[in-house]
């Protein structure tokens, strides 16, 4: 048994695991365990009983999430599980580690979650980009199928499984559940409105789940050591591990598995080595771009997703990025603005067009054109586009973050610019990471 | 019903509603662009914003979609509250960053609901610093003006295009705001209801072209309620004029009939009406062969003197002349010298039509019932290219599956995206039996390509298999296990519809038709023909059994006829040339009424110049036997008249009976109504002239009519006293009335005050989406009386000679109607006259894309260009339908098909 399961095959290499190493370290274990003595309700329970919740940013439970797929009266046809990993938060990369080195891992996962939801198309919606992770994951369904982990018949039972990666076209939208799914369908990848979950209609208006990459490489273990194990693995109110990361003007910019509940602190002094030489912390995003800064005063607060949430911004991704003393805010918003601005489907209007203005106000503002008026345009803008449901989606109030927190911590930072005194401002190089 | 509550006050609606949808019915004024009545809910524009409360006890609420959001009993919201307010007037900016502000140059100015939600949320001083966006504008081709730059980004277009009207080449492309709605190139909308985007587009991306090149303001136009003549199914229009020229055509709202959408062919194909070359004045022809002007009145005596008491006159009607004048027509000379004015083939088909409809026992539905549908055989019809409307109706009702799986999910059927989402590409099913691929192919479950004959055997193995009788049919294994298929589906569904028509030129594909609809055991089942012209319908329940146009050659040959009299008809339309020919060189003297100039005209001994149907009153009877009535939109010039008001006159000059009782349109319409039994309803069908709108006239000219002091100053500073009008319940004036509750037959414009764009509809509806405040237009004169044995056919194979090709027609939307052949914008679209055949057949000819065939068919010989179609049954020709200038072929005659020689000798 092991405190840190996710990495626990990865070296400092990062060699691919492959089937045979996988299995000797006892993979496959857990499939076969669920597949041949647990039914899927008995596997149903295990998840909602370990209190996974969602690595992908929103940090539901999983269990939950899957309890609302119909499991019995189901129409005929397919019932689908697909693996969002179209990793392109900015400033996240935690999934690709998981899918560069232990391929397996995700793929029993996806299996364990696939019996458990009856599914029998499982789909891999991959970053383009990862094209290493691409080759090994289609490497390691090969492997399953000479195996007899995937195909029909899987271990002799009457499981039927097909598994497919396929990779996105490059949009930080399709990152989106729905985004995904309108896009794996071929069409435009636009959100669609919720109701009807997709759980429900999903995927060619079929039953659908979609987990992060993180999540499912976590249901391996939690069927592998009981749900027990997973909830004392974490430090606080969350269970299990999580990888965490950290970029910026840090001496050590990587990403670990820790316990669930570990603090930013240790997160950042310990294991990122703590500021670069000539670098003061500001502040943070503590999961991705699409997250509120958060700034000295919570350094010791848990990356627990409940706790991040109350003190006004989320867990996220877990993946940080930092706010030095040199890198100026405004720049730095906007950087992300932009970018979310340019990943936007162009669906709904506040999200469409609202970006791009808040953009070019903060774009304005840094090239000393602002005007004191902007600064209520930027808090009209904060509001309008900033809540869930104001929205299509959740992309532009995630985007809109960064913003909102900014004006709160680093207000003074905008009134330099207003105040004419753009040269005073630290440093004018543009921000971001 | 569920009562909820906005701004504390109690209200009422469906449950389940969507709150926006509630709130307009309920005449509260919520602004939105991406909802439409017709194609639901999709949350893109996010401007219909309220807030709603958890409880009586929530004071903050949250921001909702109305149209996302359904009305639950209790439910409590915000519409005039500060942050609903700021919301949505937040939404308007934000849609206004890239928008040009071109309003003075913009063709939507003045109807346009950009404008209108702009100033409804108070929306005036725009924060935004920078650059606009610029996006190139692409030609769409003769009907569509595209101006990308000020596009709001709301779906409407494409929604509509492609989801509703299953159009391919017009797609949202990239992303984020640079979202781009076009072709994937230059080049014309392939849809032919792409018009209905002027419409569906909420600012000026896509405008009226004809209308943008000779261009008006819509608070200039002068309209009247009208009823297009394009083709028998009847919808309604809102033709706009101006200076005596009509400007455009805009859909008027029938809740049974069009709904909210028209075709391209009845939006664009009027413009004949201002042709220059239209004779202004009666013409006598003179020793040259050339025509004299002469006055209306010396018009009259000299016809008069033609068709006195002595002389032996014969007349032909037209079923795309009104009611009126057919019936004044055939009132003068007698029934049994009067023709109705279709092709004998034709006039047979429709008499015997009109006679399953009546006297069998399935209804005809009309076209919203279309719409409810589960599942479809079309036999023999390309409806797409006759009755293009219908076909839009066809292309909802196979969605009905997807309705009954969303149903079963609990899932609104106002939630669009939703319910595409959850059913996909699975449609209830249609199958099209035809004689060649036909445009809503690609919505069916299976198509089949087959003769006439085989057609109408095809339907009496379906009628055997539903009656369970052994289909002892000659029909290949194919066509024998689709039928098997057919029945069956047929025989699932709640309500099945059977489809036909006169396309096939073929009786015993109209019986087979009926046959199948009366083996349903369904009592919804519906049975509905798709007619040629407007008023074909009418021309045959009037006129069923008169004289054929044969009889009438035969006695012309006699000399039996010494005047013939021919009502708005091109007489080269309706039989071979030679046999037209004839006809009217051996009747005497030859009088044509007529708007427009034909090949019948130019051969006319006196011909009187008539009105539009555009410029006239007149009754028609759509395929569905509905009457109903259009009125001038605007006073003829010249000596134009009503081709009833010339046969009104000529009648009272000759002094025959009935005449000297009439003198207004209403008398006639009256006459006619109490003469011919089939047609007593049609009084019905609109107001009479007396009619008074809280004691108003209805007034053609909106309140806005700002012109009218000034359009003519240029030639005299005082206002000419506006025209009176004896004939309609209208007005030539702004002054009167244009309440919600008038009659629907009488909804002259849709204007209301903050909707000024086509959108102030619903202010006029029940509810949103619904039935006009004042009633239906049109009153349906035909009901099924029950007669389950109407139907019984058993068609012969193979009843053509050996060796012998069998011509069809192949129709196009463009080119095979008479008058919208003759509309500039429409004749750009018509392409050639060919002769279609599949690769295997023209390989047994020799011939391949191009080559001229020599083609005899009933002593009529033609060269016409081959053009493959594998589509094409086999051993079936298909030619272009009643193109301007083409042939007209004798139908069912068979024909030989040889590869002519170069220089024009057959092999």
């Amino acid at each position: 048994m092991t405190n840190l399961p996710l990495t626990a095959n990865i070296n400092d290499n990062r060699d691919a695991v492959d089937m045979a190493a996988y299995e000797a370290n006892g993979g496959y274990q857990a499939m076969k365990k669920a597949v041949l003595e647990m039914s899927p309700a008995d596997c149903l329970q295990t998840v909602k009983d370990s209190g996974l919740r969602g690595r992908g940013g929103a940090g539901f439970p999983t269990g939950m999430k899957w309890s609302f797929v119909p499991m019995e009266n189901v129409s005929e046809g397919h019932k689908y599980l697909i693996c969002n990993a179209d990793e392109m938060e900015p400033g996240t990369f935690k999934d690709r580690l998981l899918m560069e080195c232990d391929p397996h891992q995700l793929i029993e996962g996806m299996i364990i979650s696939a019996w458990t939801l009856q599914a029998d198309v499982a789909y891999i919606f991959i970053r383009d980009e990862y094209h290493l992770a691409t080759r090994l994951l289609q490497e390691a369904i090969d492997d399953c199928h000479a195996k007899g982990y995937l195909g029909k018949g899987i271990l002799g039972s009457d499981f039927n499984l097909e598994m497919y990666v396929h990779s996105s076209a490059g949009r930080y939208i399709c990152g989106e559940e729905t985004a995904l799914i309108s896009s794996l369908e071929g069409k435009r990848a636009n959100p669609r409105a919720k109701p009807p979950f997709p759980q429900i209609s999903g995927l060619w208006g079929r039953p659908t789940i979609v987990n992060n990459v993180e999540t499912l490489c976590n249901i391996t273990h939690i069927l592998r050591y009981g749900p027990e194990w997973f909830k004392g693995l974490g430090l606080g109110e969350d269970a299990g591990t999580k990888l965490f990361g950290v970029s910026g003007r840090v001496k050590n910019p990587g990403c670990w598995e820790l316990p669930m509940g570990t603090t930013v602190r240790e997160l950042i002094e310990v294991h990122a080595g703590g500021m670069e030489d000539g670098y003061k912390l500001r502040g943070f995003l503590p999961g991705g771009a699409s997250t509120d800064f958060l700034v000295e005063e919570h350094l010791d607060l848990a990356m627990d997703y409940d706790v991040i949430a109350k003190a006004g911004s989320r867990l996220g991704t877990g993946t940080m990025i930092i706010l030095d003393d040199k890198t100026c805010v405004v720049g730095m918003v906007k950087n992300l603005v932009e970018f979310f601005a340019q990943e936007s489907c162009g669906f709904c209007t506040p999200c469409r067009d609202g970006l791009p203005w808040t953009a070019q106000v903060l774009d304005d503002i840094q090239l000393g054109k602002g005007r004191p008026s902007d600064m209520q345009t930027l808090t009209d803008q904060a509001r309008f586009i900033g809540a869930i449901g104001n929205t299509h989606c959740a992309l532009a109030p995630g985007a809109m973050e960064p913003v909102t927190s900014a004006l709160k911590y680093f207000a003074d930072d905008f009134q330099a610019y207003l105040g004419g005194q753009a040269a005073a401002a630290a440093d004018t190089q543009d921000g971001g990471t | 019903m569920a009562t909820f509550y906005i701004d504390d006050k109690a209200f009422e609606a469906e449950d389940g509603e969507n709150i926006l949808k509630a709130c307009l019915s309920l005449g509260l004024d919520l602004p939105y662009f991406c909802w439409h009545p017709e194609m639901g809910s999709v949350g893109a524009c996010r401007q219909c914003a309220l807030v709603q409360y958890r409880d009586e006890e929530d004071t903050r609420g949250r921001i909702v979609m109305g149209c996302m959001t359904p009305v639950t009993d209790g439910a409590r919201f915000s519409l005039q509250g500060e942050a609903p307010k700021e919301f949505r007037e937040h939404i308007v900016e934000s849609l206004m960053l890239n928008h040009p502000h071109d309003c003075p140059v913009c063709a939507e100015g003045g109807e346009c609901h950009l404008q209108d939600m702009t100033v409804m949320v108070g929306h005036r001083d725009r924060r935004y610093r920078g650059k606009k966006n610029t996006h190139r504008n692409q030609d769409l081709g003769p009907l569509i003006h595209h101006e990308m730059n000020r596009c709001i980004t709301c779906y409407r277009c494409t929604r509509y295009y492609q989801d509703y009207a299953g159009g391919r080449d017009l797609a949202a492309q990239a992303a984020h705001d640079h979202v781009y709605f076009g072709r994937h190139e230059d080049g014309t909308l392939e849809s032919p209801f792409a018009g209905n985007l002027v419409e569906v587009c909420p600012t000026g991306v896509f405008t009226d072209k004809p209308l943008v090149n000779d261009y008006t303001r819509k608070w200039d136009m002068q309209s009247a309620p009208s009823v297009c003549n394009s083709c028998a199914v009847g919808c309604n229009t809102l033709p706009g004029e101006r200076y005596g020229k009509l400007k455009r055509i805009h859909n008027r709202y029938n809740n049974e009939v069009n709904g909210y959408f028209l075709c391209d062919r009845g939006r664009y194909g009027s413009a004949y009406t201002n042709d220059e070359s239209r004779p202004g004045y009666a013409g006598l022809r003179n020793k040259d062969g050339s025509y004299d002007a002469i006055q209306s009145s010396q018009a009259i005596k000299t016809v008069a003197d033609w068709c006195g008491s002595d002389k032996k006159v014969a007349a032909i009607g037209s079923p795309r002349a009104s009611l009126e004048s057919n019936y004044l027509l055939r009132h003068l000379v007698g029934a049994e010298n009067f023709c109705n004015g279709m092709a004998d083939n034709e006039s047979q088909l429709v008499g015997r039509i009109q006679e399953i409809l009546r006297d069998g026992a399935v209804s005809t539905p009309s076209i919203r019932q279309v719409e409810t549908a589960d599942a479809i055989l079309i036999l023999g019809q390309d409806v797409t290219n006759t009755a293009a409307r219908m076909a839009l109706a066809l292309r909802q009702s196979v969605r009905n599956l997807a309705r009954q799986m969303a149903a079963d999910m609990h899932i609104p059927l106002w939630q669009d995206e939703a319910v595409r989402n959850l059913a996909q590409d699975r449609l209830s099913p249609l199958f099209i039996i035809a004689t060649g691929a036909t445009p809503l192919d690609d919505v069916a479950e299976q198509t089949l390509s087959l003769s006439p004959a085989e057609i109408a055997r095809f339907g009496e193995a379906v009628t055997a298999e539903l009656n369970g009788t052994s289909a002892s049919s000659e029909l290949d294994d194919q066509a024998a296990a689709l039928a098997k298929r057919v029945a069956e589906a047929l025989s699932a569904a709640e309500n099945p519809i059977v489809v036909s028509g006169t396309g096939c030129q073929s009786l015993d594909v109209v019986n087979a038709a009926a046959s199948v609809a009366h083996a349903l055991k369904q009592d919804s089942r519906m049975l509905s023909y798709c007619l040629p012209e407007c008023n074909s319908m009418g021309s045959s329940l009037l006129s069923n059994q008169d004289a054929s146009l044969a009889e009438l050659g035969e006695r012309a040959t006699r000399d039996d006829i010494d005047c013939l009299i021919v009502l708005e008809n091109d007489l080269h339309r309706r039989a071979q040339n030679d046999q037209i020919k004839a006809l009217l060189e051996n009747a005497g003297q030859v009088v044509v009424l007529d708007s427009n100039v034909t090949a019948t005209m130019s051969t006319a001994n006196l011909v009187l110049p008539t009105t539009t149907y555009i410029e006239a009153a007149g009754t028609l009877v759509s395929s569905e036997g509905r009457a109903q009535r259009h009125y001038p939109v605007y006073l003829p010039t010249e000596e134009r008249q009503p081709s009833w008001r010339w046969l009104l006159q000529l009648g009272q000059f000759l002094n025959r009976d009935g005449f000297d009782e009439w003198e207004h349109f209403d008398q006639v319409t009256a006459a006619c109504a109490a003469d011919i039994t089939a047609l007593a309803k049609i009084t019905e069908a609109s107001p009479s002239a007396d009619y008074r709108d809280h004691g108003l006239k209805v007034p053609r000219q909106s309140h806005r009519y700002s012109g009218r002091t000034a359009m003519l100053a240029d030639i005299s500073v005082h206002e000419p006293k506006q025209p009176v009008d004896d004939e309609t319940p209208l007005a030539y004036t702004m002054e009167g009335s244009n309440s919600k509750d008038k009659p629907g037959a009488l909804l002259p414009y849709v204007w209301s005050p903050g909707w000024n764009s086509n959108q102030s509809l619903h202010k006029f509806q029940s509810e949103a989406g619904g039935a006009l405040s004042g009633g239906t237009a049109g009153i349906r004169l035909i009901e099924a009386s029950g007669s389950e044995n109407i139907a019984s056919s058993k068609t012969d194979p193979d009843p053509l000679p050996d060796g012998h090709w069998q011509l069809v027609p192949a129709y196009h939307i463009f080119g095979s109607e008479e008058l919208s052949a003759q509309s500039p914008a429409i004749a750009e679209l018509i392409g050639i006259e060919s002769i279609q055949l599949n690769s295997v057949d023209a390989d047994r000819l020799g011939a391949t894309d191009g080559d001229l065939l020599h083609i005899e068919s009933n002593g009529q010989s033609l060269q016409l260009a081959a053009e493959v179609n594998d589509s094409i049954a086999s051993g079936c020709a298909a030619y272009r339908a009643g193109l301007p200038g083409g042939h007209w072929i004798a139908p069912n005659c068979g024909a030989t098909i040889s590869k002519a020689k170069p220089g024009g000798d057959h092999a």
